[in-house]
């Protein structure tokens, strides 16, 4: 939902909220990266390069709470919205901007 | 060299208990080097915490956790620890004692530290095997060991050593009832009303109590069988304990010509007849009086110490003392004269719903007496009340509500108090006293004022007090340990806590939980949503609708994750047996998948790694159509069951361990667990299959089969404890079965069977599944929960379920 400043060309429909279960996520795979879409429990999307900033381990297999994912790997905890690692651990995974239109999913990957 | 120092100042000590070692440690406090000291101790061991005897019997607390003098502490202090040979005699003209080894020693000064012995009551039958006191930890383990091959304890006495001895044997599953010759239980510190309110309390702890009952007789021919009443009544007793009173040990002193009455007679300094001998503890007798609580104890053991080292001649003053009874959740204390006479006025609070009851008597404008039960928390003052004598006429409208109300404040507890009044009763600690330690030696936790000023070191039952007074002195800066350890930061509940909730409210799905515990956090964490799913899963077998998003990576793909996103594919292979159709079958799907690397696992099965995400419904078709069905190498759940080759084919072989090893896996897989359960079986004591660091291990031998359970190999390496030894393969079964429920029920999400059976206890797991219908009860339920279990997770996938899990929502370019 962030990132409503992007231009309209640059917003891809890459599928509806169904598709992504709450508290769940899905991934979209592009040319260069895999991106972790996630579904918050009052669905909210956010979206994320899949990839954990502590040794790659791919978030979308983590498991989603309030507003962050667990990575799967080593338990860092990860912020959806501005891909920060929760303290103690320091690191940041890139975001994609990301939004709902109705019940249709958005993100920015245009530009990418 | 060889320069004769002055010669030290011999202190024989005879008795390596409470009081005797107190004594000890206050003479070297006065006198660190004057003394060269000896210790007799009929005990094998160093000193501990006989108080704490109760817990331990409880399984709330380990032999160690309460031994306080450990052989190393006498060696610290210089101190010969003679154990395990009592003094049999006294030379008062040589100045010598011997042991019943022979081992003598001459001593300047003596102190005797007896204790005292259980009074047996003479009925016939009393010298049987399995009728014992509650003294001493041999005691202790004497009940254990009655509670795995028995069934029934009978207990004579209700007063409080008696009840801590039936809680006890009740906690370790065993069918106990309590003899009371008086028609109240612990008629010298209860009225009848609280009286009566225990007796209930101890019945829904399945605690029987028999008031106005005189015992007859013991009955068995080789040991103890039943006890018979005088009204004719029989009860079966697999062991009776005598806790009926006790009795100052004044053996050795009257041997020696002491100067006796039912105790060692002392005078206000402690010293006996003899100048050179000096007694503290329960074997004395002082102004008549004899005793049975450690507070009066240590005061004897201060006033020795001065004497002895010469400091100053202080004088034992007897004080009023107080009584709680130590079974987990009965709050209950005691004081004073609580009966009182024509003169005294009663003040009663009577709370039936609540079960509490509260009654205070005074003369004139003082209160001399004190009964709580139910609601303890105000004891402290109200014993302070009584000790000071204070003047209460200006309290006494709201005496009853304690020190907050008087003080018109909401402040509850030792805040409220005035710095004399005493926080531990054992060891005369006040108030003041801690406040200062505090603050002098900048303290911080609850250990730390215990081992500066022994507040709370005893009983513990004060350690509340100690905390709040410590958060008082530290405010913010005051961190308390969590009494129980909370599931994760998401609540302050223990996750025993929990898991009696989902139960006793039906909870039935983790919102549902969440709410009914005041969750903290919407929805939960990384932590606790996987643990709670396991509980509901394990309380509502074939109801609960399995929760995959509260389930780790690897249980929601069953498959284990690489360090490289991949997965592993592990089959299951029944016991560790394999064919010829089900390797080419592997070896079809290496090639077919071009899975990288194959390897022989540590379980006795074969991995396939670096699978990726979208290939496993394929992987797990084909190994499938084969006839294997996924091995759950990747879950909190039955893992491996390892075997040998056995009497099939090796020639030390006692039985068939490999077709066990199947049988049971055939029984266990699919059922998840708080933790991985791996077993093994092997087919005679040689152990191959390394049955001894299993969660369940069997080894087979000429009769039968050995149980063993809560192995651990990994991290923190732990020897199973043997369970059971069974003949039969139904009984093998049926216990393997009652052992994966018990666990399942009972264990913490994330703790396998070794750290569970350390909490718990060994005896604890051992009683319960020693039970016939108990053990019975929980394979039913096992195989229940089996019936939903039991399907496998492959196939449902490799037929489409949960698809989305292994395909990308969409392809972006
Ligand atoms: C595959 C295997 C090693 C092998 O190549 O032989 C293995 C692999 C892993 N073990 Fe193990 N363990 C394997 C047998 C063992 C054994 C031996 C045994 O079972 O007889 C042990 C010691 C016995 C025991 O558990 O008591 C063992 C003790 C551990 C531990 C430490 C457990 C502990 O209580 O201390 C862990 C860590 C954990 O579970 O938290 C662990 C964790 C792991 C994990 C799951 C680590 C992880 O989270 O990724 C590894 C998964 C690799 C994968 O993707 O397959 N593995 N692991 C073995 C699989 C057996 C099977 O057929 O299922
Ligand atoms: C199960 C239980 C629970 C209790 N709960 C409480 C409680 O909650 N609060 C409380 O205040 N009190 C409680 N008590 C009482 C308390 O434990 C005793 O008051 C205290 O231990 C007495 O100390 P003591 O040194 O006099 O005797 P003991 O601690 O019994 O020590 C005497 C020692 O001397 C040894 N001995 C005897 N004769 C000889 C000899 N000839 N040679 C060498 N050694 C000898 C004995 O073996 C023993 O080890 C409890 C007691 C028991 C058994
Ligand atoms: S455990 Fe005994 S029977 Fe089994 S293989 Fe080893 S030696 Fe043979
Ligand atoms: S890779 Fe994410 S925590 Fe280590």
């Amino acid at each position: 939902m962030d990132g409503h400043f992007a231009p309209d060309s640059v917003w891809t429909e890459i599928g509806r909220l169904d598709d992504i279960p709450r508290l769940g996520s899905r991934v979209v795979r592009t040319a260069a990266i895999d991106i972790a879409v996630f579904r918050t429990s009052d669905d909210r999307v956010f979206a994320l390069h899949d990839k954990c900033p502590h040794k790659a381990g791919k978030l979308s297999q983590g498991i989603v709470h309030g507003d962050s994912v667990t990575c799967p790997l080593h338990n860092w905890v990860i912020g959806l919205a501005d891909g920060q690692a929760r303290e103690p651990d320091e690191g940041c995974a890139r975001t994609v901007p990301a939004r709902l239109d109705g019940d249709r999913v958005l993100l920015a990957v245009g530009g990418l | 060299m060889n320069m004769i120092a002055p010669r030290r100042t011999r202190l024989v000590l005879v008795g390596n208990g409470m009081a005797g070692v107190r004594a000890l440690e206050e003479i070297l406090a006065r006198a660190p080097d004057a003394f060269s000291v000896t210790v007799f101790g009929s005990e094998p061991h160093g000193n501990y915490n006989r108080i704490m005897l109760s817990p331990v019997l409880a399984g709330e607390k380990t032999f160690e956790a309460i031994t306080t003098h450990p052989r190393c502490w006498y060696d610290d202090n210089g101190i010969e620890l003679i154990a395990g040979e009592p003094v049999v005699g006294i030379d008062r003209a040589a100045r010598t004692v011997t042991g019943a080894q022979g081992t003598t020693r001459p001593y300047d000064v003596l102190l005797l530290a007896t204790g005292s012995n259980p009074v047996i009551i003479p009925v016939p039958g009393h010298t049987l095997p399995g009728v014992i006191g509650f003294r001493d930890i041999a005691d202790v383990a004497s009940m254990l060991t009655a509670s795995r091959t028995g069934r029934h304890a009978v207990v004579i006495g209700g007063g409080l050593l008696g009840l801590e001895a039936a809680n006890g044997l009740a906690r370790n599953g065993m069918e106990t009832t309590v003899l009371h010759l008086m028609p109240t239980l612990m008629e010298r510190q209860l009225d009848p009303v609280s009286a009566g309110l225990l007796k209930a309390d101890l019945a829904s702890r399945g605690i029987n109590v028999i008031t106005e009952a005189n015992t007859q007789a013991i009955l068995g021919t080789e040991r103890v069988e039943a006890v018979e009443l005088a009204a004719g009544t029989r009860l079966p007793a697999d062991i009776v304990v005598m806790a009926a009173g006790i009795r100052p040990n004044t053996a050795l002193a009257k041997a020696a010509g002491l100067a006796c009455g039912r105790g060692v007679q002392v005078d206000d300094g402690m010293r006996t007849a003899d100048p050179a001998i000096y007694a503290v503890g329960e074997c004395v007798e002082h102004r008549g009086a004899v005793f049975g609580l450690v507070a009066p104890l240590y005061e004897m053991a201060k006033v020795a110490a001065d004497r002895i080292a010469g400091i100053a001649d202080t004088n034992y003053m007897p004080a009023v003392t107080g009584t709680r009874l130590k079974v987990t959740g009965i709050d209950m204390f005691s004081a004073g004269d609580f009966t009182g006479d024509a003169e005294t006025d009663d003040i009663v609070f009577r709370d039936a719903a609540r079960g509490v009851h509260k009654k205070l008597v005074i003369r004139g404008d003082k209160l001399i007496g004190a009964v709580l039960y139910g609601d303890a928390r105000d004891s402290a003052w109200y014993f302070d009340l009584i000790r000071s004598g204070t003047d209460i006429s200006e309290l006494r409208d709201t005496l009853l509500f304690g020190p907050a109300a008087g003080a018109g404040t909401a402040t509850q507890g030792p805040e409220a108090l005035p710095d004399t009044a005493e926080i531990c009763g054992c060891n005369g600690v006040s108030k003041g006293t801690i406040l200062a330690a505090i603050g002098k030696h900048k303290l911080t936790s609850l250990d730390q004022v215990r081992s500066r000023t022994k507040a709370s070191a005893s009983c513990g039952s004060c350690s509340c007090q100690v905390e709040a007074l410590l958060a008082h002195a530290l405010g913010g800066n005051y961190d308390a340990a969590p009494k129980v350890k909370p599931v994760c930061k998401c609540t302050p509940h223990g996750h025993d806590a929990v898991r009696q909730a989902i139960v006793a409210q039906r909870l039935k799905t983790i919102p549902a939980v969440m709410l009914a515990l005041d969750w903290a956090s919407t929805d939960g964490c990384a932590s606790c949503r996987p643990a709670l799913n396991y509980y509901l899963l394990c309380a509502w077998p074939g109801e609960y609708v399995d929760d995959a998003r509260s389930r780790f990576v690897n249980e929601r793909m069953h498959a284990n994750i690489q360090k490289d996103g991949t997965y592993s594919v592990v089959p299951r292979m029944w016991g560790g047996v394999t064919t010829a159709a089900e390797l080419r079958a592997i070896a079809d799907v290496v090639d077919k998948h071009r899975i990288p690397t194959v390897k022989v696992t540590g379980g006795q099965r074969i991995d396939l790694l670096g699978v990726r995400k979208e290939q496993l419904p394929e992987v797990w078709r084909d190994l499938n159509a084969a006839g294997m069905v996924s091995g759950h190498a990747y879950g909190k759940a039955l893992r491996t069951v390892k075997t040998c080759v056995g009497s099939e084919w090796c020639r030390f072989g006692t039985q068939d361990s490999t077709a066990m090893g199947i049988a049971l896996e055939k029984m266990t897989w699919g059922s998840w667990t708080p933790h991985k359960t791996k077993l093994a079986v092997s087919g005679c004591p040689r152990n191959c299959a390394e049955a001894t660091i299993k969660d369940f291990g069997v080894i087979a031998t000429d009769s039968g089969w050995d149980l063993h359970i809560a192995g651990n190999g990994g991290i923190k390496v732990r020897v199973t404890d043997l369970l059971a030894k069974v003949t039969t393969e139904e009984e093998v079964l049926e216990y393997c079965a009652a052992f994966m429920q018990l666990y399942r029920e009972d264990a913490w999400y994330l703790e396998r069977t070794a750290p569970w059976v350390e909490r718990v206890g060994i005896e604890t797991v051992r009683t319960r599944l020693a039970d016939t219908d108990l053990r019975k009860a929980l394979q039913q339920r096992f195989l229940a929960s089996q019936r939903f279990a039991q399907q496998d997770p492959w196939a449902e996938r490799a037929a489409g379920a949960e698809a989305h899990e292994f395909k990308p929502l969409a392809s972006v370019e």
